[in-house]
């Protein structure tokens, strides 16, 4: 069963299109993220859900009732949504106890249920604070109680860490995903973080051109993107031109098996989708032969950056394609300058070449 | 399927209730369209603001064209434009100046005693522009005509650019000043290209004040025996009884006014300022006078005392010295109080609760048309209160005579002169109450009429009441208007002073007058300085009224 479901959503304002026949189905008790340029229409997306904006048409449900059709239209208090916006809009005239309550009936506030979800988020003791005395992370778990208060069917979240600053962003949204899986809420999250999508949700929903693009869990949108657009959206990809035949492309990073959703059907010019942890270098003269492993390439390093974690190098193939990044773990292995060899493990993904729509011209 | 259908607003539409959007929802499908009520009674409320013009042109157009031309094409009437325009020149440069200094002393440098110096020097604008003007001239008889107006003109409104320009300067950025300093500016430099520069647009409103108060005033004027346009047109009425020349006049004095509006809006600052970043502000070093200290405090302790300590001392010496023979029975200053605080409260809340729809408008639905809307209400800051007052005069003479001289009209007339003072107000407290946490409220269950009340309202109320004070304020301290449509067998505060001030010989009879003005009208400023703190401070925290008030 679907806790949403979006069925041909358009919207524009005024003549900007946002949304383009959209349609998104998030199963019950799923966390969602949608992963979208900013702009691309992720937030009216979630407005249109939470019904704080109408769609010109299409059809919304909410465990399998109407809430947005052409001839319908269910008010957003009736909708029992949980929302978090990106700045949190917190009441700044009510205390953190009475923004948790405001969605509680008057007995309920008196239950032990505001304390509770202070409790939860981790802001115990702080309820008689007013919104601007607490630091934005604070804010932010005020909100997310508030949300989570009236036990809401859907949890909404637009973009709720983004004004964060990075180490504060990546513990919250540690706790945040945390209490959402332990509450069970149905969620859906929208950012332009390819990270935080990633790595928080079951299913992860890519959207550009006013659609939802691709819809898969993580593991597979990140392993087999439908094209090359939602391939760099997701991560560092080498799109390398290529020709396939039996099963194999040839590339400049030499011949390459083919994964199982395109080995039999790809034939004639293609473009390949080599991630650069695929790739492991060697100086020239050492190259490793090792099972599957393609002949490999030389080239020419051009270019370092360290991360403590691992590091990327740019290397310059010999052949003509555009360089080409390699991801390895600890330290570099070879110094800018170095005459290197590359050999690409495990199966890659590869696309018609259309001669229009070829990113590499771009 | 339950509960279809209870509203069928976007989530910004707020001014419509749930069956009628859910009638159109039905009908209509689901185009985004702009509140017809809102909109209507907006429409309605911006034509009655300005009826007064129409009206102030149907009564000179009736003497025929012909004859406003031979009223306006005479010598006399050079004179009154030439001494209007030189005095609101002049005035309107050093109010800036004095105001801009003095603002910069208090909030910027180490100057002794800033905190108290903060607010002495907002309260002289509860001295009424007629009681200055009196107290100096009663007792320095050389302060009239020309110099003795720009004296007193300058003290008694350079508080209009001080009290916006002190905010500003509380509310900049020192991250900003520090970065210009940064690129090789001096203090002094960094603090006029960056601070004064982002200020420009306080300062031009606050200029702007100054010049349409100085069109409108009337009292001081008189007691300085300095003719202006407003004295003019007071002497047409009063003395000739001429109402067409009157009107005649009052067309130069609105367009006047409208040159200066819309020289403002020619200047005014496109860009808004922002603050870049969520992270909170730092707080502002002082900056160490060193030597200029006591020539700074000397400077603002002269201000001060000029502009209100003289005033209140010559008051307060009156009503001493003028004997108790001379003090009125305790009763008609009784009555004259309760009178002032009975019409200037009315004409608060009327105006407040017309400002609001405007404001929802213009804040909540900004297209072309409604921005115009709300401009347009402005030109009536423009207009004079002698013009106002001389249009509801012609009103009721003509076709309502049961409103002529009635407390009704005397309201009316506050209302329409002190309208822009409550939409500003009521404006930027809209602006702030973000539609956004209407829908957050929404979303928790909340029913739109119940949204209305416990998050739109409680935001608002910081707004509703500083335009509540402004007007009252105003009101209290209105002489103009309320010299022309005061009801039969009342006086108010202003006019029973008037009255006996003007004798020359009451002074002991009209001081006790002044100085229930002042003390009703302290306590509104004292408000609006708190306001105005909390508009440009900008602080993610605006709170309920009661904190205002505490």
């Amino acid at each position: 069963m679907s806790r949403i479901a979006c069925k041909g959503i358009w919207k524009s304002f005024g003549n900007t299109r946002v949304l383009e026949g959209l349609d998104l189905e998030v199963p019950d008790g799923a966390v969602v993220t949608v992963l979208g340029a900013s702009g691309s229409g992720k937030t009216t997306l979630l407005r249109l859900i939470a019904g704080f904006e109408r769609p010109d048409s299409g059809t919304i449900l909410i465990d399998d009732e109407v809430v947005d059709s052409a001839r319908h239209f269910v008010a957003p208090e009736r909708r029992r949504i949980g929302y978090v916006a990106q700045e949190g809009d917190l009441f700044p005239h009510l205390t953190v106890a009475r923004n948790i309550g405001f969605g509680l009936a008057r007995r309920e506030r008196t239950s032990g249920r505001i304390e509770e979800l202070l409790e939860l988020v981790g802001l115990k003791g702080l309820g008689g604070r007013y919104p601007h005395e607490l630091s934005g992370g604070q804010q932010q778990r005020v909100a997310l109680a508030r949300a989570l208060a009236p036990h809401p069917r859907v949890v909404l979240l637009d973009e709720p860490f983004s004004s964060l600053d990075a180490s504060l962003r990546a513990s919250l949204r540690f706790d945040v995903m945390r209490i959402l899986r332990e509450q069970r809420a149905t969620t859906v999250f929208v950012t332009h973080d390819q990270a935080e999508a990633l790595s928080v949700a079951d299913l992860v929903g890519i959207m550009s051109g006013g659609r939802i693009r691709q819809f898969a869990p993580p593991e597979e949108l990140y392993s087999r993107p439908i094209d090359p657009t939602v391939a760099q959206f997701l991560g560092e990809a080498n799109l390398l031109r290529g020709r396939a035949a039996r099963g194999a492309v040839e590339t400049a990073l030499g011949t390459l098996p083919l994964g199982d959703g395109n080995r039999s059907s790809l034939v004639g010019p293609v473009l390949v989708l080599v991630r650069p942890e695929q790739i492991s270098i060697q100086r020239s003269g050492r190259v490793p032969v090792g099972p599957g492993a393609g002949e490999g390439a030389t080239g020419r390093v051009i270019h370092r950056e360290y991360y403590g974690h691992d590091c990327v190098v740019l290397v310059s193939l010999d052949g003509a394609e555009p360089a080409v990044r390699v991801r390895c773990p600890g330290q570099a292995p070879v110094e800018v300058g170095d005459a290197v060899a590359l050999q690409v493990t495990g199966a890659v993904v590869a696309w018609p070449a259309e001669p229009s729509g070829d990113p590499l011209r771009r | 399927m339950r509960a279809v259908a209870a509203n069928g607003g976007t989530g910004r539409d707020t001014g419509h209730d749930g069956v009628r959007g859910s009638l159109r929802a039905f009908v209509s499908g689901r185009r985004r369209h702009a509140p017809w009520l809102l909109a209507s009674v907006s429409i309605v409320i911006a034509l009655v603001l300005l009826s007064p013009l129409g009206l102030i042109v149907a009564q000179a157009a009736q003497a025929g064209w012909g004859q406003l031309w031979s009223v306006i094409d005479r010598p006399f009437v050079a004179t009154l434009l030439w001494n209007t325009v030189r005095l609101a020149l002049v005035v309107t440069l050093l109010a800036a100046v004095v105001g801009t200094g003095a603002a910069w002393l208090t909030e910027r440098t180490v100057l002794f005693g800033r905190r108290v110096w903060a607010v002495l020097l907002i309260v002289p604008f509860v001295v009424p522009d007629f009681v200055l003007a009196w107290t100096w001239s009663s007792v320095f008889p050389a302060v009239h005509g020309y110099w003795g107006a720009v004296l007193v003109m300058t003290l008694h409104l350079y508080p209009l650019v001080y009290l916006p320009m002190a905010a500003a300067f509380r509310a900049a950025d020192p991250g900003q000043e520090e970065a210009a300093r940064g690129l090789g500016l001096s203090r002094w430099a960094a603090w006029l290209r960056i601070s004064v520069r982002q200020a420009r647009s306080t300062l031009l409103g606050g200029c702007l004040l100054v010049c349409l108060a100085l069109l409108a005033y009337y009292g001081g004027f008189e007691d300085l025996r300095y003719q202006t346009f407003t004295t003019a047109i007071f002497g047409e009425l009063q003395t000739q009884f001429a109402p067409a020349v009157a009107s005649s006049l009052s067309l130069v004095l609105v367009a006047l006014s409208v040159i200066v509006l819309g020289g403002e809006a020619v200047f005014r600052e496109r860009g808004r300022l922002q603050r870049s970043g969520p992270m909170a502000q730092r707080a502002q070093t002082p900056i160490s006078l060193g030597r200029l200290g006591v020539p700074a405090l000397v400077a603002v302790a002269t201000l001060v005392g000029f502009a209100l300590g003289f005033p209140v001392a010559v008051v307060l010496y009156w009503m001493v010295a003028g004997g108790s023979s001379a003090l009125p029975a305790a009763v008609s200053l009784g009555a004259a109080a309760g009178y002032t605080a009975l019409y200037s409260a009315l004409g608060a809340l009327v105006a407040t609760a017309l400002a609001l729809p405007i404001a929802m408008l213009a804040t909540r639905h900004p297209r072309r048309w409604s921005a115009a809307l709300e401009r347009s209400t402005f030109i009536v800051q423009a207009i004079p209160g002698v013009v106002i007052g001389l249009a509801l005069v012609y009103v009721a003479s003509r076709s309502l005579g049961f409103l002529y001289q009635s407390p009704e009209l005397l309201v009316a007339a506050y209302v329409l002169m002190f309208f822009p003072l409550g939409l500003v107000a009521v404006s930027s407290s809209v602006a702030r109450a973000s539609p956004r946490l209407e829908e957050i409220a929404r979303s928790l269950g909340k029913g739109p009429w119940s949204v209305r009340v416990s998050v739109t309202l409680p935001l608002l109320a910081p707004g509703l009441l500083a335009a509540y004070c402004f007007v009252f304020l105003s009101a209290v301290t209105e002489l103009t208007a309320t010299l022309l449509l005061v009801p039969t067998g009342v006086q108010t505060l202003a006019t029973q002073f008037w009255a006996y001030a003007e004798q020359g010989v009451s002074f002991g009879a009209a001081a006790p007058y002044a100085a229930t003005m002042m003390v009703m009208s302290v306590i509104p400023v004292y408000l609006l300085g708190r306001w105005f703190d909390r508009r440009f401070l900008a602080q993610p925290g605006e709170r309920s009224v009661l904190e205002v008030l505490t």
